[in-house]
């Protein structure tokens, strides 16, 4: 009995074990002067069990008497989660240490947050649910003010934590309402005790725990600490922000809303249908004031996870499996996007302005057309993959008759696409004065060159990504 | 009414008249001698029934540690706290306001609370008996057992908190001077002292 549990959390053990004797060989020896191959070593461990995820485990599997499943969705959104960390480790690995950033504690602490998420996505338990949730989140709060010296990045970090713990104080409030009403905090308990349809007090614990979760997607009305958090922290730590972690989140609110609270969809489907709508268009309305491009990218992240909360709101078993392709595609081009403006540079220091970017195509052709693909792909323009995925999410939607909630989706899209065309704009038609240098370090441009040919190459063939996800979403509604 | 129903009265009251006056309290090292007073009492009421564990745990560690630790806080931070509590006595009125609504609305969910059918199979009964095992077992088993897997999640949290506050406030000073026991020891004369030709009118 133990020793199958064991081997079904195996991935997240091998992780943890790895965090701990990466800590301890780096205090023992030379400490930060190790951090660049330890985040070598973290990125290829990542990588390597996303592989390992993606390619075995067939079946639903139950560990610890349920706390845990291992199932396709879970399997899923690992992967997503397990490739984007390791990219991202990678590709912000030159910006951390020229800044003098690189600390072994960042490989590590970056590993830790990802096996919360690993715990997140395959929760059968609200205890589960609350303790991955924590460990992802006390780690992204230490990251996010590594800048130690710069108020900006404590702040980042203060605000985040705090307006973390507010909405882990509204989470397990709810949570407790719900066991109240169903006696037992397991997921297949509370979706029995939610048989004979939903009694005031489980509206009430549904309520708290989608504010409490929402907070984390950044979805919007609790979205406030997302440009202020997005700006004041690091660049690659912005970026795995808006990564991983989203998909986490994601994926947390979908195994909720179905393994949970399946049996009352009509009652949260109205939650997330209205949080979609919010969020798309305050993302899309908010960015186009915004001069900074990591703040631009964070008003663009709530946009985009409007976008994927559209596909939970179906509530349908198309709805999931469209969330989950959109959540894919909606990574791999921030990794993109961010592995460029980690290279904003102009004379040796960081620049974020959008203005910086005026006339790069006419330095950088190559790197402007990658970046150009890019943002034609976030703001959904055919035919790259970003229309692809929200196409699936909007389908998905009128299909499940929320045909309000498409038409608004694409309006707002409509309006986003104008800060997103207004940086390709900037790049070929703006004066080539103040531009930014363009030097790209080798990781970051693998990487922007890479988002960028997935986004044209994927159109033709997403290699399975797209069965895989109905499979994964074939798992968790039921 | 028992000494048992009167032990029960005394610890509540003191423990809300306690929890009050930690808010109240305008010195705040009396609201930390306040939240002790609250610990302590608590504790009294985790006694009255039956667990007894959780009591001490809640003396040893609550009292013992933290309120400790918050006392030293208190004395060693040079905190206005009369300046806090002026910033936020503006923001009561708005902050009433929307307690008192939420408390309405939570006095509607909680007037009309139904549990679901079929609770009592659900809720089981995870520990065994009082008067079969005492609860220090109990707990043990429980923990290390059935919660094994988020014992030890709980323990990755606390080895993150402990990595943070690390990360963020650890420094490598190298513009100070540190003892170095063993060099002092192995000094001799001979190390101590150097002796030049100081060629006349050049000096060193």
């Amino acid at each position: 009995m133990f020793g199958s549990d064991i081997a079904i959390l195996l991935p997240e053990i091998v992780l943890a074990v790895f965090a701990m004797l990466g800590l301890l060989a780096a205090v023992y020896t030379s400490g930060d002067g190790k951090a660049p191959l330890l985040v070598w070593l973290s990125a290829g461990l990542l990588a390597l069990i996303g592989l390992y995820i993606a390619f075995t485990g067939v079946g639903v599997e139950q560990a610890f008497g349920g706390m845990v499943v291992n199932d396709g969705f879970a399997r899923f959104a690992k992967v997503v989660i397990l490739l984007a960390a390791a990219a991202i480790l990678l590709v912000g690995k030159d910006f951390l240490k020229r800044d003098g950033l690189l600390r072994f504690e960042y490989p590590m602490l970056i590993v830790l947050a990802t096996v919360g998420m690993m715990v997140m996505v395959s929760a059968g338990d609200l205890m589960t649910l609350y303790m991955g949730l924590e460990l992802q989140s006390l780690s992204l709060y230490v990251v996010a003010s590594m800048r130690r010296d710069s108020v900006r990045s404590t702040e980042a970090g203060l605000k985040y934590f705090v307006l973390g713990a507010l909405s882990s104080g509204l989470l397990l409030y709810g949570a407790s309402l719900t066991y109240g009403f169903a006696g037992t905090t397991s997921f297949a308990g509370i979706i029995e005790a939610a048989e004979g349809g939903a009694s005031l007090g489980l509206i009430f614990g549904l309520v708290f725990m989608f504010a409490g979760l929402a907070f984390k997607v950044s979805a919007v009305p609790f979205h406030m600490w997302t440009p202020d958090v997005y700006e004041g922290a690091p660049t690659p730590v912005t970026a795995f922000f808006a990564t991983a972690p989203k998909m986490a989140g994601i994926g947390l609110l979908a195994r909720l809303g179905h393994d949970a609270f399946g049996g009352v969809v009509g009652d949260w489907q109205q939650i997330v249908a209205l949080l979609a709508v919010l969020s798309m268009f305050l993302g899309a309305i908010a960015a186009i004031g915004q001069t900074d491009i990591k703040r631009l990218m964070a008003y663009s992240s709530i946009t985009h996870m409007g976008f994927a909360l559209m596909g939970l709101a179906a509530g349908t078993e198309q709805g999931v499996s469209a969330m989950l392709i959109y959540m894919a595609i909606y990574v791999t081009m921030n990794i993109g996007a961010f592995a460029f403006i980690m290279s904003m540079e102009k004379d040796g220091r960081h620049v974020t302005n959008t203005s910086s970017l005026n006339g790069f195509a006419s330095k950088e052709p190559t790197k402007a057309l990658a970046i150009m693909v890019l943002m034609f792909s976030l703001a959904g323009v055919p035919p790259l993959l970003g229309f692809f995925g929200k196409y699936a999410v909007l389908f998905a939607a009128v299909d499940a008759g929320l045909m309000l909630v498409a038409i608004l989706g694409v309006i707002a899209s409509v309006i986003g696409a104008f800060y997103y065309l207004r940086i390709v704009y900037f790049m070929y038609f703006g004066e080539p004065r103040e531009g930014i240098d363009g030097k790209m370090g080798a990781l970051s441009y693998v990487g922007l060159v890479a988002a960028a040919a997935i986004m044209v190459f994927g159109v033709f063939n997403l290699f399975g990504v797209d069965s895989l996800a109905e499979a994964a979403a074939a798992t968790l509604v039921r | 009414m028992g000494i048992a129903d009167f032990t029960f009265y005394l610890f509540a009251v003191t423990t809300i008249v306690a929890g009050l006056l930690v808010v109240v309290s305008r010195s705040p090292v009396h609201s930390v001698l306040w939240l002790i007073l609250a610990f302590l009492s608590s504790a009294g009421l985790f006694v009255l029934i039956g667990a007894e564990f959780v009591a001490m745990l809640l003396i040893i560690v609550y009292v013992g540690a933290v309120a400790v630790l918050f006392l030293f806080v208190v004395m060693m931070l040079d905190v206005d706290f009369a300046e806090l509590k002026a910033e936020m006595s503006r923001y009561i009125p708005v902050a009433g306001l929307i307690g008192v609504v939420i408390l309405m609305q939570l006095s509607m969910a909680y007037s009309e609370w139904q549990f679901s059918e079929g609770i009592d199979a659900r809720l089981g009964n995870p520990a065994p008996a009082i008067d079969e095992t005492h609860n220090t077992a109990a707990l043990g088993a429980l923990i290390y057992d059935q919660y094994f897997l988020l014992f030890q999640l709980a323990g990755l949290i606390l080895l993150v908190a402990m990595i943070g506050a690390i990360v963020l406030t650890l420094r490598h000073r190298t513009d100070i001077k540190r003892q170095n026991v063993l060099a002092q020891m192995y000094r001799n004369p001979a190390k101590a002292m150097e002796r030049k030709d100081v060629k006349p009118g050049q000096g060193l």
